[in-house]
């Protein structure tokens, strides 16, 4: 029988995945990559949450919805980051993060 | 209700309104208007000279336990008062027609005249402090507005602005003194205040300290020393003003107050002391001062100081019968000197300097004749009226002798630079080409003169004063202090006369007296120094205090803290995300397990 729990423990895994990538990868790319496996992780727990709130023999939709809405914006978050990406690979010949410091004094 | 002491009260009030509002345009119907007022105050005064004594007031401003009355009093002080202010008043306003007859803000010289009027009749018959206070003020105003008429010049508009602050000054104190009144015994009405004061049980400190306040009052509106110095600048006023105000009415509404409130001073013997060395102190300064003076009105302004400072001094000495007496003869001479004066500066074209004059016996016999007649009421010749007001004050002082030897010198001094005055400028060739010219004035100005002269030269009999005042009963017998009044008088005016027979410039030059004790130098000085002190204080603590602490103590910590938190950052992004978790974790943890 899987439990609310296993799902969250899942969920708590990819965010955990997806932000040590966040920390520890030096490719943008990857990082980009890794930040989307953290707002899945996300989604993950609201579907979870919405399978085991069972009302009146229903789940609860809410989470189902915000699921769609996070993939949604997501979508379009992606579009906006990559362009980002784009563009500074452009400006600097390098997807790496140690080489973009500039934003110091 | 008696009626009479609100018309006399209300009548110039409605004039100057009159004349600002409606005919401003029209300069002699103004005039006329300001003249009609002071008649119609004048006629009533005489009925309220033979009715009866008096009060009434009622409620202007109710706060429960504090009310401000609005109210009169009529007993035998006001009714001398009204008479004499009224009286020199309506003759000073006809002389002003004339006086005035081709200056363009006649309009608003006659106003300002008229509130003077209303002003001078609230204080005389105000039956409380509150309300004498407030006319008190309107009285400073006023003169400020006629000093500074000819405000396109320089020196009156400065003068004005002198008269204002000093008498600012002393009216400070006159408030503190009338608010300890207030918060000792409750209430502000002469009537209630004079039966209860001296039975109030309070302390001889507070009573003294109490009386000498109200007596900064005095000090200030009646010029004395050491606020003196505003009364001589006053003088740049038009010369009828001069008379008016800083002669007859106006400067002696101190001495009057001190007359009314003398209930306040009579428990306390030092504050009478002090009155009584005030009013000398300024009584022989003023003397020594005018015996160097060139300006005829300056002469003038400076025996006006000496005499007032002799009635101060009668105050002081315990017999202010004495001082009202002397005050209503020094009004009609001192009016008459002034109106005199002014008839001469007027035919000679401004000229103010006693030396450019001389020889205008022939050619003003009426000015000539009636200023004679102010002189020897000045100088205390019997039996102009003079002599026998001074000779009451000589005689309260029989058992002061330094007091009586001060007013025997200023007898003395008065003499002296009256006839010196009366010498130089009248007798003689004449020393310039403006008193060769002079012609007499209008008559406008001279029937004044001669009504002027009426009671300078009468008022002083016993017989006739007693009509309007209570004169002075002597203790034994008066002719010691009448010897000497007589003495003074005759050493005074013979060695006025004989040092400046024929002369033509001064014989005696006596710096100390020309520059007046260098008092104003003093003052300028003093006022100078304090001004720097503390514009250096305040530079001090703008330039160090405010900028250097707050201005840029507050922009420095700002800066400062910006400098030190720029090393936070490093520009790596995931330093930040690191930090970013980390901040996440570190909440988790307190909202979890923090709240054990």
């Amino acid at each position: 029988m899987v439990t609310l729990n296993d799902y969250l423990f899942a969920s708590g895994l990819l965010f955990a995945i997806g932000f040590a990538g966040v920390l520890l990868r030096r490719n943008v790319i990857i990082i980009f990559m890794a930040l989307e496996l953290m707002l899945n992780a996300a989604n993950l727990s609201l579907i979870g949450f919405s399978r085991y709130n069972v009302r009146d023999g229903l789940p609860d939709y809410n989470g189902q919805v915000l699921v769609f809405f996070i993939i949604t914006v997501a979508a379009a978050e992606v579009t906006v980051g990559l362009a980002i990406i784009v563009a500074l690979f452009r400006a600097k010949q390098t997807t790496h993060v140690e080489d973009m410091n500039t934003l110091k004094f | 209700m008696n009626l009479s002491p609100w018309i006399i009260l209300f009548a110039p009030f409605v004039s100057a309104v009159v004349i600002v509002l409606i005919t401003e345009r029209f300069k002699k119907l103004s005039s006329y208007i300001s003249v009609a007022a002071v008649a119609i105050s004048f006629v009533f005064s005489v009925a309220v000279f033979f009715g009866q004594d008096g009060t009434a007031s009622f409620n202007w401003i109710d706060l429960g336990t504090f009310q401000v009355k609005i109210g009169y009093l009529i007993n035998d002080l006001t009714r001398l008062m009204l008479l004499i202010v009224t009286g020199v008043g309506l003759l000073i306003h006809i002389y002003s027609i004339g006086y005035m007859a081709d200056d363009r803000g006649r309009s608003r010289y006659f106003c300002g005249l008229s509130l003077f009027m209303f002003s001078m009749l609230g204080i005389v018959l105000a039956n409380n402090f509150i309300m004498m206070f407030i006319f008190w003020e309107l009285v400073g105003f006023s003169s400020y507005l006629l000093i500074g008429h000819w405000f396109y010049r320089p020196a009156p508009p400065a003068a004005a602005n002198k008269a204002f602050l000093a008498n600012r000054l002393g009216d400070f104190g006159f408030m503190l003194g009338i608010l300890l009144v207030w918060s000792a015994s409750g209430t502000v009405t002469f009537d209630e205040l004079s039966g209860h004061w001296s039975t109030l049980g309070l302390s001889p400190g507070f009573m003294t300290a109490a009386a000498l306040l109200i007596f900064c009052g005095a000090i200030g509106k009646s010029a004395q020393f050491p606020l003196h110095v505003w009364l001589p600048d006053a003088m740049e006023g038009p010369t009828p003003v001069s008379a008016l105000i800083h002669a007859a009415t106006m400067v002696a509404a101190g001495v009057f107050m001190l007359v009314r409130t003398y209930f306040l001073f009579e428990p306390s013997s030092t504050a009478l002391g002090v009155v009584l060395w005030i009013g000398l102190i300024t009584s022989l300064l003023a003397a020594l001062m005018a015996t160097q003076q060139d300006d005829i009105k300056r002469v003038l302004a400076y025996s006006t100081l000496s005499q007032l400072g002799l009635m101060i001094a009668a105050v002081g000495l315990g017999a202010p019968q004495a001082g009202m007496f002397h005050l209503f003869t020094h009004a009609s001479f001192k009016a008459l000197l002034f109106l005199g004066a002014g008839s001469v500066i007027h035919s000679l074209h401004n000229e103010q300097n006693i030396w450019q004059m001389g020889g205008l016996q022939k050619k003003m016999p009426v000015t000539f004749w009636t200023f004679l007649i102010g002189t020897l009421a000045l100088i205390a010749c019997p039996p102009f009226a003079g002599f026998w007001s001074k000779d009451d004050i000589l005689a309260s002082a029989d058992r002061n002798i330094p007091a009586f030897l001060g007013i025997a010198a200023v007898t003395y001094l008065t003499a002296f630079y009256m006839s010196r005055l009366f010498v130089v400028a009248f007798l003689g060739q004449p020393r310039s080409e403006q008193a060769g010219h002079a012609h007499e004035s209008p008559s406008v100005m001279t029937v004044p003169l001669i009504l002027l002269s009426i009671p300078a030269c009468i008022a002083g009999f016993p017989f006739i004063a007693s009509l309007f005042i209570k004169v002075p009963e002597h203790e034994g017998s008066p002719i010691g202090s009448m010897a000497v009044s007589l003495i003074a008088f005759a050493a005074g005016a013979a060695s006025g006369y004989y040092l400046y027979k024929e002369k033509t410039k001064d014989s005696i030059q006596i710096p100390l007296f020309e520059h007046k004790f260098y008092i104003d130098e003093m003052y300028g000085s003093l006022i100078k120094w304090t001004q720097d002190l503390l514009a250096n204080i305040s530079g001090f603590v703008d330039r160090w205090v405010i900028d250097g602490t707050v201005v840029r103590g507050l922009g420095g910590i700002t800066w400062g803290a910006g400098f030190a938190l720029r090393f936070l950052q490093v520009g790596n992004l995931q330093a930040y995300a690191f930090l970013f978790g980390a901040g996440v974790v570190l909440l988790l943890y307190f909202i979890l397990f923090g709240t054990k």
